[in-house]
């Protein structure tokens, strides 16, 4: 602005002078609206996407927390289970209990007396019904020639065609059952012999061949033990890593190739872990193969950048006045670290491991190459035994053909993503509780 | 560091005496040289950032550092406890000694000397500790307390001696960080007495404190300095002329020139600290 009288030239000057500015303010403006819905919108797709995986995870996967059970009347028959009446246990364990359920079955089931009818009669149910009667045998030897009514676990398919899953309007020859167990099925429901309840086995048992008694209980298991594993060897090892090169390492060349090696191996493929546990600890060293303890051991290796990078940034946040502070209190290097630094740090250390973690329990590509991959039907009792993880269970029961594997798959996915939540909602509460104290 | 005394009172009595009666000024040249740094050079990497330092530091005295941002007076200071050995590109040449030893020699033990000459820091860092552990700390990792009776007494006679007892007395097991800035360093300067130093080393103390906080450190600076011989960076120039008995200027790097604090202020030799504390630069 100047002193001279305002004459109409630069009136005109000022008045375009303002309404560019006041363009130009719009524009901002409008730039900045248009740039928040850019953000909105990528939210929304996420979400959107994230709400899709859930629904088909959750709806495909639910159907599998339950079961279906027949009641039957079952001839603990005296003359297959104890001909000689001596009632010995040893004896009663290795009786002929199949013989015993065929005749109950015959008397259940018109028409199985031929040979496709009793397949078809022994097919509507789970084939552990004959260690369900040794068991009850065993537990009350009374029962032995009387029949007991018991609610047995139907077979897959039947439990498949309960919950609706089998079209019963399809000819015979394209359906899992065929005409005569229809009949059968439709005869028990009519009589209300047919009942659904929560599917326990799918949380007690390991993987079997047979839909109705596959459980993801190894499977847990099985993580378990190698995450323990994974967490005992790679916590310490990447904390002491991340402490020596944060707080004593003199910053030199070497350290600087150090750091930019930690950081390529957090991008290494995870295959490529599983061959270098292949190759090392199982040609190598001998040790057993499908066992947690090889698995941890890989998994520690996957997991020791992402720890590292996690600690020294946590280190990294804690103020340099704490450590002069303690320094200037005559404390050593080693007092300073271990009295103020790292347990300052610690909130954010552990949050990087449980992430670590997290990131190790979904892992399934390097486990495959050390034999986790195998068809495991015990529990797992220890670090050397045999075992599967969650995962790679997952990616089991994916490629199995049987159609009730295909819920089975959803809701171990369910019981892995619920692990995975809980870990992840942990890291963030730890954060939250202790988050900046200085 | 003849008599390892950790008693209240290491002053002579005579020297008290003369304490009491003698005009501030003329004490300083009779007092025993507590730190004598000779020819000290500093490097970080290339940079020169102290040349040929060469200064006495006069014990149960104030002796104040001014001069402008980056003349290194805070790099000298930290010189004195070694607080320097903690940056990996600094370099020290020269020598410095307490009582007639050289604190760089290699019979010197860093943690100990540290223990010798405490620190105070511009901003205030108490531990996120409570305010009992902030000044139990020094003692109990130089094993100079055992039990709790006497870390009691220690942390308690230790906040008295820094003024802060009456405040916090009540309130010991809160943490230290939930003290104001003034009583924040007050505790931070308790904690540091709390080792019984011989030497005290303040970076700017009341630069991030307000008027009425900055008095109150500053009176206890005046009582400190009977037991301790205290060194105070400071870029308040009355500050210095109201808690010191020598000043030193520094100017980029030199050490312009050094006196009694009231010759300093009111006959400055050298050109340079005369524009300086007229305020014609820094």
């Amino acid at each position: 602005m100047t002193d001279i009288p305002a004459n109409d030239a630069t009136n005109d000057a000022e008045a375009r002078t303002r309404t560019r500015e006041a363009a130009l303010i719009r524009k901002r403006y409008r730039a900045e609206r248009r740039f928040r819905m850019y953000g909105l919108a990528a939210i929304l797709a996420a979400l959107g996407m994230l709400t899709v995986l859930l629904v088909s995870i959750v709806s495909a996967g639910l159907p599998a927390f339950t079961t279906t059970q027949i009641a039957l009347d079952l001839n603990f028959d005296a003359g297959d289970i104890d001909p000689g009446g001596s009632r010995d246990p040893a004896k009663l364990a290795s009786a002929n209990y199949r013989g015993a359920l065929l005749k109950s079955l015959r008397a259940e089931f018109p028409g199985s007396e031929t040979r496709q009818g009793r397949r078809d009669a022994l097919n509507m149910i789970s084939n552990n019904v004959p260690f369900v009667m040794r068991d009850m045998v065993l537990a009350d030897p009374f029962i032995i020639g009387t029949t007991q009514r018991v609610w047995v676990k139907s077979s897959a398919d039947i439990d498949q065609l309960a919950k609706g899953s089998i079209d019963r309007t399809l000819p015979e020859s394209d359906r899992r059952v065929d005409n005569r167990q229809l009949a059968w099925f439709e005869k028990l429901e009519r009589e209300e012999r047919i009942r659904t309840v929560f599917n326990s086995t799918f949380f007690t048992t390991a993987d079997s061949r047979e839909p109705e008694q596959a459980g993801i209980l190894g499977a847990v298991i099985g993580s378990a033990l190698t995450l323990i594993i994974t967490l005992l060897l790679s916590f310490p090892v990447g904390v002491m890593a991340a402490v020596y090169l944060e707080e004593f390492a003199p910053k030199n060349r070497w350290t600087d190739l150090i750091e930019v090696n930690i950081n390529n191996l957090a991008a290494v493929p995870s295959i490529v872990f599983g061959l270098l546990g292949l190759a090392v600890f199982l040609n190598f060293f001998g040790l057993p193969r499908s066992a947690p303890v090889v698995g941890g051991m890989v998994l520690a290796l996957m997991t020791l950048p992402t720890i590292i990078i996690a600690s020294r940034a946590a280190l990294k946040a804690v103020p340099p006045s704490i450590r002069e502070a303690a320094l200037g209190m005559g404390a050593s290097r080693l007092q300073t670290v271990t009295h103020h630094v790292l347990p300052l740090a610690m909130p954010g250390i552990l949050t990087g491991t449980i992430i670590g973690m997290a990131q190790a329990l979904g892992e399934t590509a390097p486990l495959l190459m050390i034999g986790m991959v195998a068809f495991i039907v015990d529990v797992p009792g220890g670090f050397t035994d045999p075992a599967t993880v969650l995962p790679v269970q997952i990616f089991l029961w994916a490629d199995a053909p049987e159609r009730a594997f295909v819920e089975r798959t959803s809701a171990a996915i369910m019981v892995l993503l619920t692990f995975l939540i809980m870990m992840n909602l942990f890291a963030v509460l730890l954060r939250k509780k202790f988050e900046r104290r200085w | 560091m003849t008599d390892a005394a950790m008693s209240e009172d290491n002053t002579p009595k005579e020297l008290e005496a003369a304490l009491e009666k003698a005009p501030e000024t003329e004490a300083v040249k009779a007092l025993p040289i507590k730190v004598r740094a000779t020819d000290v050079n500093v490097f970080y990497g290339d940079n020169h950032a102290l040349k040929d330092v060469t200064i006495d530091i006069p014990e149960h005295r104030v002796t104040a550092f001014i001069g402008p941002s980056g003349c290194g007076k805070s790099t000298f200071l930290r010189c004195i406890n070694r607080m320097n050995d903690t940056i990996d590109i600094c370099r020290i040449e020269g020598k410095i000694e307490i009582d007639d030893r050289d604190i760089y020699d290699r019979s010197i033990d860093v943690v100990q000397l540290r223990a010798k000459v405490g620190m105070v820091f511009q901003k205030p860092n108490p531990f996120p500790k409570s305010i009992y552990d902030n000044i139990a700390y020094g003692p109990r990792i130089h094993g100079m307390v055992a039990g709790k009776t006497d870390t009691d007494e220690m942390v308690e006679a230790s906040l008295k001696r820094a003024g802060l007892w009456a405040e916090v007395k009540d309130r010991l097991a809160q943490p230290g960080t939930s003290l104001s800035g003034g009583q924040q360093q007050r505790l931070c300067i308790a904690r540091a007495i709390a080792v019984s130093p011989q030497v005290i080393l303040m970076d700017e103390p009341c630069s991030a404190l307000d008027p009425i906080a900055t008095a109150r450190i500053e009176e206890l600076i005046d009582e400190l300095r009977r037991n301790f011989t205290i060194v105070i960076v400071t870029h308040s120039m009355q500050q210095a002329a109201r808690v010191s008995q020598k000043t030193a200027f520094f100017h980029l790097g030199v050490l312009v020139e050094q006196g009694n604090t009231e010759q300093i202020f009111t006959n400055p030799v050298d050109k340079r600290t005369q524009d300086y504390i007229t305020g014609r630069f820094g």
